[in-house]
C-alpha cells in the first residue's frame, strides 16, 4: 500500500465527512491561526521599536548621573576632558539638559520640551538635519546665547508655517531668538522627531536654575568597539562617583538586544499559551481517530483478509490522522494571516507573518496528527484479523 | 488434479478456553486437500467448520496440531507472514461480500494487489482481466451499493482472483442471494475449478455441497464423514 493511496483515501474520507472534519480540525486551526497572529504582530511591533531606537543611531552612547553629591561630582568640564583625551573611542559627546515650559509667539502657546545640547549634537543624533539657518555653534554656547533651533512641528503651531527665522519666542518666559529649524521628517506630528527645540545646554543649566548636568551623550567612533567605549566611560565615572549606583550608561545596541530578548520572552509566553490550543486539538485528532477506527474496524479486518500487514494500517491511519492536522494547519494559517494583517492595520502595527512562523506552524501540526493519531492507528494495527472481519 | 498437497491439517485443534470452561472449536481433525481439488465443508452451526474456514485461510491460529498449506508449515508463522499468505495464496469470498463501501469496484478489486506491491500497469491489467471475467467491465467505476448481491458477490470474487491465488475459500457464497443468482455464483465457481484452482465451499446447505465432487461433514469440532461423490472417484 504506497503513501499516495493513503493519503488519497484519507482525502476522501475528509470530504465525505465535511462537518466531523471541521469540528475535528478546529482546535488545530484555532490553535494555528492564533500563532500566527500573535507571532506576527509581536514580530510586526518589535519591528516598529527595533527600527524606530536604530533610528536613534546604534553608536550613540547615553550617560545619566542619577546621584550627585557636593564631595563627588562630575561636571561638564570633566567629562569635556575625558572626551578630548578619548577621541580615538568617541567622535562626538554632548551634555544634554531637558526642561519642559510654554513656548510663546504673539499669540500662539505650545508646551514643549526643551533640550540643551552642544554643537556637536548633530554628530550624535544623525537624523537632525538643519533645513533653514544654522544649528547652535561653539560661541552660543561658551557666551551662553538664549538662542534656539526649533522643528517642523513648532514651525507649524507656533508660525503658522512662515519663515521664523530672526523671531524671538519666549521659552519658560525668557526670550530666544530663532536661528534655524530642523527639517521636517515625521509629517510635523506631536511627539514626533519634528517636535523638538535645542538650545544651547549653558543657557539651558541657567534656565533650569540646576548646578550640574546630569546626563551625556556620546558617539561611539566604531561600533565594533562599542564597549570599549562604554567600559571606558564606566571606569572615569566610577573613579569620579566611587559608586556603581550614581551613574548609569547604555547604549542603542545594548537596549535593542534586551528589546529583542524581552520580545522573544513574550512570544514564546504567549505562543505556549496558544499551544494549548493545539493540545486541544491533538486530543480532538486523537478521539475522532479511535471513534474511526472503531467504525471501520470491518473495513480494516478486509483490508487485513486481502494481505494488509500490520504497518500498511499503521500508515493508512497515520496518513490520515496527518492529513486531517496538516489540512487543519493550512486553514489555520491562511485564518491567522487573513486575520493578522488587518489587525495589525487597524492598530497601527503592521503585522510580520515570517515564512518561519508559517513552516513551524505546518509541521507542528502535521506532527500533532502523526502524535496524536498513533495511539489509535496502532490499536488499528493490532487488530486480529478474524474479529475484525466479525465485527459488526 | 495434481498429486501435490495443498491443504494438510494435522491433530489440529482450536480451544476457546475461560476461567470456567474451554469450548473445543476444532477437536483433534486431520484433512488433506489436493491441488485442483474442488470441495465442501459442511455441517450445522457451531459445528466448527467456520473456525476450520478461518484457519486454512489464515485469518486465525490453530491451539496445537500442524496446518501446511501450499507446501509451507504457517502455524508458526508471524502475523506478517500471515498476511503474505493470504495476499499470494488465497482468495476469500464471503457471504456479506466484504466489499469496502467507500472503494468502488476497481478499487476493491485493486486492494490486494496494491498490498502485494504491484505496480500500477500491472494492477491495470490484472484488474480488467478479472472483472471481464466476471462481466463487470461496465460496473469498474460503480460503488458496492450500487450493485445487486449478485454483482457485488461477483465483485469478490474478482477480488478473490485478482492475485491469481492457487486456493479460493468461499464461506457460504451464496448466503445472501435468491437462488436463481447463487446457482450462477455456483457455476462461476465451479468454472474456477476447473482452471486449476483449489477450490473450498463452507456452507450448511447441501444442495451447495453437493455441487462438490467431495463433501467432508463437521460436526462438534470433529470430521464425521469424508465421502467422494460415484462419478468423480469413478475418473
Amino acid at each position: 500500500m504506497n503513501i499516495k493511496q493513503s493519503f488519497l483515501l484519507a482525502i476522501k474520507s475528509i470530504v465525505g465527512n465535511k462537518l466531523r472534519s471541521i469540528l475535528t480540525m478546529l482546535g488545530i486551526i484555532i490553535g494555528v491561526a492564533s500563532v500566527i497572529i500573535l507571532v506576527g504582530l509581536i514580530q510586526g511591533y518589535s519591528n516598529n521599536l527595533t527600527s524606530s531606537f536604530s533610528s536613534l543611531g546604534t553608536n550613540r552612547i547615553s550617560v545619566s548621573i542619577t546621584n550627585l553629591s557636593s564631595t563627588r561630582s562630575v561636571n561638564e568640564e570633566d567629562v569635556e576632558k575625558f572626551f578630548e583625551e578619548n577621541t580615538d573611542l568617541y567622535s562626538a559627546y554632548t551634555p544634554t539638559v531637558t526642561l519642559s515650559g510654554t513656548l510663546k509667539y504673539e499669540d500662539n502657546t505650545l508646551t514643549s520640551s526643551c533640550t540643551g545640547v552642544n554643537e556637536l549634537y548633530r554628530d550624535i543624533d544623525q537624523s537632525v538635519e538643519v533645513s533653514l539657518g544654522r544649528f547652535l555653534r561653539y560661541t552660543d554656547i561658551t557666551t551662553r546665547q538664549k538662542v534656539c533651533v526649533i522643528g517642523a512641528y513648532q514651525v507649524e503651531e507656533l508660525f503658522d508655517g512662515t519663515n521664523p527665522i530672526g523671531e524671538y519666542i519666549k521659552i519658560a518666559g525668557t526670550k530666544f531668538k530663532v536661528i534655524g529649524v530642523i527639517a521636517e521628517t515625521d509629517e510635523a506630528q506631536e511627539n514626533s522627531a519634528d517636535d523638538c527645540v535645542y538650545i544651547p545646554y549653558s543657557t539651558a543649566i541657567r534656565l533650569s536654575g540646576s548646578k550640574d548636568v546630569s546626563s551625556y551623550s556620546f558617539s561611539a567612533a566604531d561600533t565594533s568597539n562599542m564597549d570599549a567605549a562604554v567600559s571606558a566611560l564606566e571606569t572615569m565615572l566610577y573613579d569620579k562617583l566611587g559608586s556603581e549606583n550614581s551613574y548609569r550608561v547604555f547604549n542603542t545596541s545594548s537596549l535593542l538586544d534586551m528589546l529583542d530578548s524581552l520580545m522573544s520572552t513574550l512570544t514564546l509566553v504567549l505562543v505556549g499559551i496558544a499551544s494549548i490550543s493545539l493540545l486541544v486539538g491533538g486530543i480532538g485528532i486523537m478521539n475522532i481517530m479511535i471513534v474511526s477506527v472503531t467504525e471501520r474496524t470491518r473495513e480494516i479486518g478486509i483490508r487485513m483478509s486481502v494481505g494488509a500487514k500490520g504497518r500498511d494500517i499503521l500508515s493508512q491511519f497515520l496518513i490520515e490522522a496527518a492529513t486531517v492536522s496538516a489540512t487543519g494547519g493550512i486553514i489555520g494559517i491562511f485564518a491567522g494571516i487573513g486575520i493578522a494583517i488587518p489587525v495589525g492595520n487597524l492598530v497601527g502595527v503592521p503585522a510580520a507573518v515570517s515564512i518561519q512562523a508559517i513552516t513551524i506552524s505546518f509541521v507542528v501540526s502535521v506532527g500533532i496528527g502523526i502524535i496524536f493519531g498513533f495511539f489509535p492507528a496502532r490499536s488499528a494495527s493490532k487488530l486480529n484479523p478474524i474479529d475484525a472481519l466479525r465485527y459488526e | 488434479m495434481t498429486d501435490k498437497i495443498m491443504i494438510e491439517l494435522t491433530d489440529a485443534y482450536k480451544i476457546y478456553s475461560s476461567a470456567e470452561n474451554e469450548v473445543r472449536a476444532i477437536d483433534g481433525i486431520n484433512l488433506k486437500v489436493r491441488e485442483g481439488e474442488y470441495i465442501s465443508i459442511v455441517g450445522p452451526s457451531g459445528s466448527g467448520k467456520s473456525t476450520c474456514m478461518n484457519i486454512i485461510g489464515c485469518l486465525d491460529v490453530l491451539t496445537s496440531g500442524t496446518y501446511i498449506l501450499n507446501g509451507k508449515d504457517v502455524s508458526d508463522m508471524s502475523r506478517d507472514e500471515l498476511a503474505t499468505i493470504r495476499n499470494r495464496t488465497l482468495g476469500f469470498i464471503f457471504q456479506q461480500y466484504n466489499l469496502i463501501s467507500k472503494l468502488n469496484v476497481y478499487e476493491n478489486v485493486e486492494l490486494p494487489l496494491l498490498y502485494s506491491g504491484m505496480k500500477k500497469e500491472q494492477r491495470d491489467e490484472r484488474i480488467k482481466s478479472v472483472l471481464e471475467k466476471v462481466g463487470l467491465t461496465d460496473r469498474a467505476k460503480h460503488y458496492p451499493a450500487q450493485l445487486s448481491g449478485g454483482q457485488q458477490q461477483r465483485v469478490s470474487i474478482a477480488r478473490a482472483l485478482a492475485g491469481n491465488p492457487p486456493l479460493i475459500l468461499a464461506d457460504e457464497p451464496t448466503g445472501a442471494l435468491d437462488s436463481k443468482t447463487g446457482r450462477e455464483i455456483m457455476a462461476a465457481i465451479k468454472i474456477l475449478n476447473r482452471e486449476g484452482t483449489t477450490i473450498v465451499v463452507i456452507t450448511h446447505d447441501m444442495s451447495i455441497a453437493q455441487e462438490a465432487p467431495r463433501i467432508v461433514r463437521f460436526y462438534d469440532g470433529k470430521i464425521i464423514s469424508d465421502e467422494t461423490s460415484k462419478e468423480v472417484s469413478a475418473q
